[in-house]
Formats: structure tokens, C-alpha cells, sequence
């Protein structure tokens, strides 16, 4: 080899390797975190690190906040404009996998083996999403509380039965020192309805619709046990336990402020009750006959159908499932980390946490909203089914009039593929 | 009898005045509610909503609130870009629609009746219902910029102007406004030798000073307003108006203080625009006018 092709040679590979250095592919991505400085510092970081770890792919964010971000989704798919990897909030998924906005995971499942239930979003058998972090609900309340009212603590292996929780709440209420025995947060509106309540109408024996075919909702909200359940909720607010309309003010700070004895709330509000009180307990949700439960599945990452590069998508997924970024989101947006190893590396979920015992309620009690593209409807339907009962709507016929809501729609979307 | 006159007047003033006052304090009351909440820190600001000490500035005050506005948006460029999009829109719109409306009122030509007409029949046809239609629209047109030939309006400024500027609502009442200016003044600028530009640039538009005014607060607050439209063509932050950007702060937990605060900054450029135009509104009224 002369000297001039040798010059030619390293001339030639300068080229190249200059070429691959550019040849880095973008990929797009939407993120639901715009307006919340901590959870868009960490997607940032986690992006940023994930460019930075190898030569093929580049990730470019885009963030929008929560309440526009679904609809700001179905006009881009509408427009054609859909990015490479967005995320999901895991009961819409599989809505947004039918409607084509979504395709089928290609990453490594072993990675998600010891994952949480509620963090994998499974459609017609298929892997669509997968979430970094779950959400859990718990009765939060004072031990100082119970102790006066008289009430053993509920453990996960032994929740109180609907007999037990229904004493506590009459027990707090005539005891005079609250405004109401329980915070139902019936402020917020909209996805908490079926989050939080439906899990109720589950362990009472129903549900929003028949999971074993998805095509109606005849019978499991509108049967004999959703009636139990209806004619329940609606006591709760005419025995005076809890508000039909709650202000927002109250929703947020009445706990802390002492004007209710029990509030059902979620891990993202512990921090803020453990700041109140020393003696704060979070009780698994009771169980009003098959077994307790609470909701399962917050937001997961998918790739869009769209994308041309479903490879480059899924290596970054796959990136971000590692324990380090499971614990950086948790211990800065206070989420159930989605591994028993990430859960250990956080402040608040590692064994003798203080909010280790939402991991144990994930891991335990945690129950997926119905997995079906009709979802979307079913939990507007619900939610406004159970506003109407709250505020003395006859039960039976409130139930019977959601149920022919929700199999019209099933029926006009040819049973949404089930 | 002169004395007991004096005294219903003197009575009737009084109760006039109350009323009117009282109905100036409900219009005033969120307004002042909205800044002095905007100083306050959330516990204080939701422990004062049960009393009158939500409209007054005592307790903990501070500039905390714009501090972590600041913080958690980019302010600044949301209320620009609102500005720059509701402010071409607006002077674009009188254009557009001030001269339609012209070529309505004082020029003859086939089919003109039939064409407003179907103008003014757009003004029932809500937004919501074409939204989906100009979005697939907006998604796919054409435009010639520093990258060449490209297709899809979507994340930039004109894909959020441009099918506002011609408004029925607009055209309408300058169609009512041009109307009622004396047919004389047309006649004798048209015998002057005067052309149609002229007439509409030297004789119209000088004394459409109010019907302007008045388009303009509308179109303004209409645009500047906008949220379903951006949240559907505007996937990027840079191009983001005010309205979309207030969801940034609604979050599971809400900071209110910071809502106010974020509320009272996007408020300001209404506000200025408003007393700006209230001075060229009443001084287009005093001036208009024709010598006999």
C-alpha cells in the first residue's frame, strides 16, 4: 500500500465515520408532562441519555400538557401527523391500538417480566405500551383516628369487610369531630369516576361491562350486584357520609384540615398527608364480597402506527425501562416505581418506605379498567351514571339507562373487534 | 311641588347609581378576586374564598406565585405568540372583510345577493362542526417557504390566521355599517372621477371608524381566545397560544395561585387593547360625519 492510497484509505474512513456520525435517524415523541417542571426535567434527562448512548437514534421531545394532550393525539392521527413514540394513558390504549394510532411492542419482554401488572398494556394478546410507574388508591386516614373511633387497622391480607367499613364511617360521623366521615375527591370529574369508584362496583360483584366478551354491559351494571353497589353509593351520600359536589379547595386540603376522617385518594397525594400528620395510615380499599381492589394502569409508552422506524422506538423503550429512570420518576413525581428493584433504590418505596405499602396495594389489589376500545365511552357513561345516583337518581333505572347508552355504542362500533 | 320634584329625582339618582354600581362590582369583583388571589399562597388563598378577605391583599403577599409561573410555562411566549396570531388576524380581517363588504354594498355585480347570502349563512354553521374538515385541509396545503415547496400548515403561525381572516360575522355587520353611509357621498366621488379603490380607501373606510372598532374588539377577543383550533394544528410549544398554554397548569394538584397569576398576565394584552381602541372608538364616533 502506497502512501497516497493509504491518505485515501483514512480519508475514506474519516468519511465515513463522519456519515454514521450524521446518520443519526430522529425519532419524534409526544409527552404528556408539559407544566410539571419536575416530570419534564427527568423525560428530558431520560432522553438526553438515551442520545447520548448510541449513534442511531435521536429522540426530539415534544410535551403537552395532560388535559389537552388525548385530543391533541386524535387531531394529529386525524392529520397524519403522529409521532414515532407517544405515550398513553393505560386504559385508552387499547382505544388508540384499534383505531390504528398504535402498533404492537417489539421490545424484549424478558425486561418486563417482574414488572407490575397494571404497568403492561396488553390488547387482544398483544403488547401495545408499557409503563414505567403504576398508580394505587388508598382509605387514607389518622391511626390516632382509629384508635378513638374504636376500629382495628385493616392489613392487604385483611381488609374490612363492607360490614366493618360502613361501622368506621358511621362511627366518625357520630362522633362529631368531622364535617364528613369521607372524602370521595367526587371534585375532580372526568377518568377519577371509574378510577376510583368502579373498582367498588367490582368487589361488590359487578363491573362496567361483561369482560368475558366486551359486547354488553347487560348484567354486570345493571345485575343484581350492581344494584347492591348503586343503592350503596347512593347512601353514602344520603346517610350524610360523603358529598355528592365537593369544592375543589376542600378536595385538596380537607384532610389536612381535619374536616374528614377518611379520605380515598391516591399515592400521588401521600406525600402531602404525610406532611399533615405523624400518624398517617394507608388502608387497602375494603372488600365488599370479591375481594378488594383498586385501579390499575397509569401512563405507558407506545409506538405510534405510523412510525418508520418501530426498531429505533422500542430501543428507546427499552432504554427507559431500566431501574435507574424507574426510581429518578418515582422519587420526583412520587409514582409506584414498576419493579420491586427500582422500588428499592426510591426514598418513599423501598421496604420500610413510607409509601411502601402502595406497592404492596399495586401488586395485591391493583385491577385494570375494562380492556376494550369502547373503554372511552363506557367511562363517561359511568361516571355520569354515578354523578346522577350520588345526587339521588333512582338507581335501577339510572343503571338500566348507562347499560343501553353503552351497548349502542358497542353495537355501533360492530362490537369495537371483539 | 318643585321641592318634591328635586327629591324623586334626587331619589332616582340615587337608586340608579346603586344599581349600577352594584352591577359595576359583580362585573369588578372576579376581576379583583383573580389579581389579589394572584399574590397569595394557595392554603391562605383557599382558606380566604370563604370570606371578603379573597378580594383584598392582606395576609402572606408576594410575586411568588408569577415567580412559578414563569417557572413552569414559557409565559412570555405564549402571551407573544397569542398576540402576533390575534393581532394579524384582526388587522388582516378588517382588510378583508371591510372590502367584501364594500364590494356587497356599492358595486353591482352578477350574482351578488346570492353570494352574501351564503355568507351570512355561515354564521350558523358552528366551528366544531368544520373543525375536522379544515384540520385534514390544513394538514395537506401547500406552502413555499425558506425549505422549499412543502406540504401541511400544521405547528406555524399562518395555519392559525389564515382561516380566520374572512369571518361572516365581520363582512355582516360592515354590510349594515356601509349601508347607512349616505349614497350621496359615493355618487359624488364617483362623478368626481374617483375610483372604486379610492372611494373605498378615501371616502369609506375614513368614516367606518366604529363599525372598525367594533370588529376589531370582537375578532380580538374571539381570537385571542382560541383553544380548540391550536390544540389540534399546534403539536409544538414555540407556536402555542395562551389559552392551551393555561392547561399547563392544571395539574392532579392544582396551583391556584399560580392559575391566577398566569390568568392576570394573559389578561393584560385584552385589556390594553381594549382601552386603546375605547379612545379610537369614541373619537370615530366625534368625528364622524357629513357637511351639508
Amino acid at each position: 500500500m502506497n502512501r497516497r492510497s493509504l491518505i485515501a484509505g483514512l480519508m475514506l474512513a474519516t468519511a465515513f465515520s463522519a456519515t454514521s456520525a450524521y446518520a443519526q435517524t430522529t425519532l419524534s415523541m409526544w409527552y404528556h408532562g408539559a407544566g410539571n417542571e419536575v416530570e419534564i426535567k427527568l423525560i428530558n434527562e431520560l432522553v438526553t441519555d438515551f442520545n447520548a448512548s448510541q449513534a442511531d437514534w435521536k429522540v426530539e421531545l415534544q410535551s403537552f400538557p395532560q388535559a389537552a394532550y388525548n385530543d391533541s393525539v386524535t387531531a394529529g392521527a386525524l392529520a397524519g401527523n403522529l409521532p414515532d413514540i407517544i405515550d398513553v394513558d393505560g386504559p385508552n390504549m387499547p382505544n388508540w391500538a384499534w383505531a390504528g394510532y398504535l402498533q404492537p411492542l417489539t421490545i424484549d419482554e424478558t425486561k418486563i417480566a417482574n414488572f407490575l401488572p397494571g404497568t403492561k398494556g396488553v390488547w387482544n394478546g398483544k403488547l401495545y405500551s408499557i409503563g414505567l410507574w403504576d398508580a394505587a388508591i388508598s382509605l387514607v386516614t389518622r391511626k390516632s383516628t382509629l384508635d378513638a373511633l374504636g376500629l382495628r387497622v385493616p392489613t392487604l391480607d385483611q381488609p374490612w369487610t363492607k360490614d366493618e367499613f360502613m361501622d368506621a364511617l358511621a362511627k366518625a360521623k357520630s362522633s362529631g369531630k368531622y364535617e364528613f366521615a369521607l372524602d370521595l375527591g367526587t371534585a375532580w370529574t372526568g377518568e377519577w369516576f371509574p378510577y376510583a369508584f368502579s373498582p367498588f362496583l367490582q368487589s361488590f360483584g359487578g363491573d362496567i361491562v361483561d369482560r368475558t366478551t366486551y359486547k354488553t354491559s347487560e348484567g354486570a351494571l345493571n345485575g343484581e350486584a350492581a344494584q347492591t353497589f348503586g343503592t350503596w353509593w347512593q347512601g353514602l351520600f344520603t346517610d350524610g357520609y360523603a358529598q355528592a359536589t365537593q369544592d375543589p379547595a376542600d378536595r385538596d386540603s380537607g384532610f389536612a384540615n381535619g374536616k374528614y376522617a377518611f379520605s380515598w385518594n391516591g399515592n400521588w397525594a401521600a406525600l402531602g398527608a404525610l406532611a399533615a400528620f405523624d400518624d398517617v395510615l394507608f388502608l387497602p380499599a375494603p372488600d365488599f364480597g370479591n375481594g378488594s381492589k383498586i385501579g390499575a394502569a397509569s401512563w405507558q409508552f407506545g409506538v405510534s402506527a405510523k412510525s418508520q422506524h418501530p426498531d429505533g422506538a422500542s430501543k428507546f423503550i427499552e432504554f427507559a425501562l431500566q431501574d435507574k429512570y424507574l426510581a429518578n420518576f418515582s422519587n420526583g413525581i412520587g409514582l409506584i416505581p414498576a419493579t420491586p428493584t427500582a422500588a428499592a433504590m426510591t426514598e418513599n418505596y423501598k421496604p420500610g418506605g413510607p409509601l411502601n405499602v402502595f406497592f404492596d396495594l399495586s401488586a395485591k389489589q391493583g385491577f385494570v379498567r375494562p380492556v376494550t376500545p369502547g373503554y372511552v365511552v363506557q367511562a363517561k357513561v359511568f361516571e355520569k351514571a354515578l354523578a346522577d345516583i350520588a345526587k339521588g337518581a333512582e338507581v335501577t333505572a339510572t343503571l338500566d339507562a348507562a347499560v343501553d347508552e353503552i351497548n349502542a355504542d358497542i353495537e355501533k362500533n360492530s362490537g369495537y373487534g371483539h | 311641588m318643585a321641592m318634591i320634584s328635586g327629591d324623586t329625582h334626587r331619589l332616582r339618582l340615587i337608586v340608579r347609581y346603586t344599581i349600577l354600581g352594584l352591577i359595576a362590582v359583580m362585573f369588578v369583583f372576579p376581576l379583583v378576586f383573580m389579581i389579589v388571589s394572584s399574590f397569595k399562597p394557595d392554603l391562605q388563598l383557599l382558606t380566604d374564598t370563604g370570606s371578603l378577605r379573597a378580594f383584598l391583599p392582606v395576609g402572606d403577599i408576594s410575586v411568588n406565585n408569577y415567580l412559578a409561573a414563569f417557572r413552569r410555562a414559557p409565559v412570555g411566549l405564549f402571551i407573544f405568540n397569542s398576540v402576533v396570531v390575534t393581532g394579524v388576524t384582526v388587522v388582516l380581517s378588517l382588510l378583508v372583510c371591510s372590502a367584501a363588504a364594500f364590494a356587497f354594498v356599492f358595486v353591482e355585480w352578477r350574482g351578488r345577493d346570492l353570494i352574501l347570502t351564503i355568507i351570512l349563512a355561515t354564521l350558523i354553521v358552528p366551528f366544531e362542526t368544520i373543525a375536522i374538515p379544515l384540520l385534514l385541509l390544513a394538514s395537506k396545503l401547500p406552502w413555499i417557504g425558506a425549505e422549499g415547496l412543502t406540504f401541511g400548515w400544521l405547528n406555524s403561525y399562518r395555519v392559525q390566521i389564515v382561516p380566520f381572516v374572512a369571518d361572516g360575522l365581520a363582512i355582516f355587520l360592515f354590510v349594515q355599517y356601509f349601508k347607512d353611509l349616505p349614497g350621496e357621498l359615493i355618487e359624488a366621488a364617483r362623478v368626481e372621477g374617483a375610483s372604486w379603490g379610492q372611494i373605498y380607501r378615501k371616502v369609506v373606510m375614513p368614516l367606518a371608524g366604529p363599525v372598525l372598532a367594533t370588529v376589531a374588539i370582537l375578532k380580538f377577543l374571539a381570537m385571542y381566545n382560541q383553544y380548540l383550533w391550536p390544540l389540534m394544528v399546534v403539536q409544538e410549544e414555540t407556536y402555542r397560544p395562551v389559552m392551551v398554554g393555561l392547561q399547563y397548569f392544571f395539574q392532579l394538584n392544582r396551583a391556584w395561585g399560580e392559575i391566577m397569576a398566569y390568568l392576570s398576565l394573559i389578561t393584560v394584552p385584552v385589556l390594553v387593547f381594549y382601552l386603546v381602541l375605547q379612545r379610537a372608538f369614541i373619537a370615530s364616533i366625534a368625528s364622524t360625519g357629513v357637511k351639508g
